[in-house]
């Protein structure tokens, strides 16, 4: 009895880490006038970034010599995460704009 | 109205201190119709950039504060369309268009980096002082929220404009 339930657990444990990897999230960012909401957020390797963008005017999430994604007005633009650090990103157009994303393996 | 508006060209570096004192009182027409003035006195430097200069930065500089003001003054029209307030010309909307001119009318002199330098310091000054003017006089007056709400993004455009063009000039020297 003892020894199946431990085998089992070990199955379990086997899935829940395969499961990370195998399952990419999307991570979700509004833009609303002229702010990043949240301004941080924690994402893992393989992740996508979903910016919507609900002002008027086009805005980018920019971390310079790693990502410059354009998002226009009422709009969304996303990024698949490919390396992991912690990234400061702001908006070209504006640079008043700013967030962090932080990214795990 | 707006139509009079388009018609005068070029931004403001200089503001009366007067006209923009704490204690001038402004009703949400004029506000409005400043608010607006502010933005087309912009779109018209803008077209002048992209008229004269020929720097890779300067231009893209230019069309996005274009494309930015103008996407903002769309919004403000149907703000007051749908409040159905009528924009009223006032002194600060007029000193406003009176620097502008007279510093368009400077920048037509010039060319090439010459142009260049002078129409960016201009833009940071000019983002400068309609935020000051934002701050202390516009978002305080303004009565209606809507209003009220839209000259508070305003500002933070505004702020962001004015760093975007401190960088560019940074850039020049």
């Amino acid at each position: 009895m003892i020894h199946k339930l431990s085998l089992g657990a070990v199955c379990g444990l086997a899935v829940m880490l395969a499961v990370p990897s195998a399952q990419a999230e999307t991570i979700r960012i509004t833009i609303d006038k002229l702010v990043f909401s949240p301004a941080e957020i924690s994402a893992a390797v393989g992740d996508v970034i979903e910016w919507q963008n609900n002002d008027v005017m086009a805005h980018t999430a920019t971390a310079k010599g790693e990502f410059d994604v354009v998002i226009p007005p009422k709009k969304t633009a996303t990024l698949t995460v490919s390396k992991a650090g912690t990234f400061d990103y702001t908006c070209r157009f504006h640079p008043n704009m700013k967030a962090r994303l932080q990214v795990r393996q | 109205m707006f139509a009079r508006l388009t018609s005068a060209f070029a931004f403001a570096c200089l503001i009366s201190g007067t006209t923009l004192a704490a204690d001038t009182k402004v009703t949400d027409p004029q506000i409005a119709h400043i608010a607006y003035t502010a933005g087309v006195i912009d779109i018209e430097a803008a077209k002048q950039a992209l008229k004269i200069s020929k720097d890779k930065e300067v231009i893209s500089f230019a069309n996005d504060m274009l494309r930015d003001h103008e996407a903002v003054n769309t919004q403000a029209l149907d703000l007051v369309k749908k409040l159905k307030v009528t924009p009223e010309d006032n002194d600060t909307s007029r000193a406003l268009m009176k620097a502008a001119t007279e510093e368009r009318e400077k920048l037509s002199k010039l060319s090439g980096a010459d142009f260049d330098k002078a129409y960016v310091a201009n833009e940071v000054a000019y983002h400068k002082q309609v935020n000051g003017a934002l701050e202390s006089l516009l978002i305080p007056s303004a009565k209606n929220a809507e209003l009220k709400d839209l000259l508070e993004t305003g500002l933070k455009l505004f702020q962001g404009h004015q760093q975007h063009a401190e960088h560019v000039a940074a850039m020049m020297k």
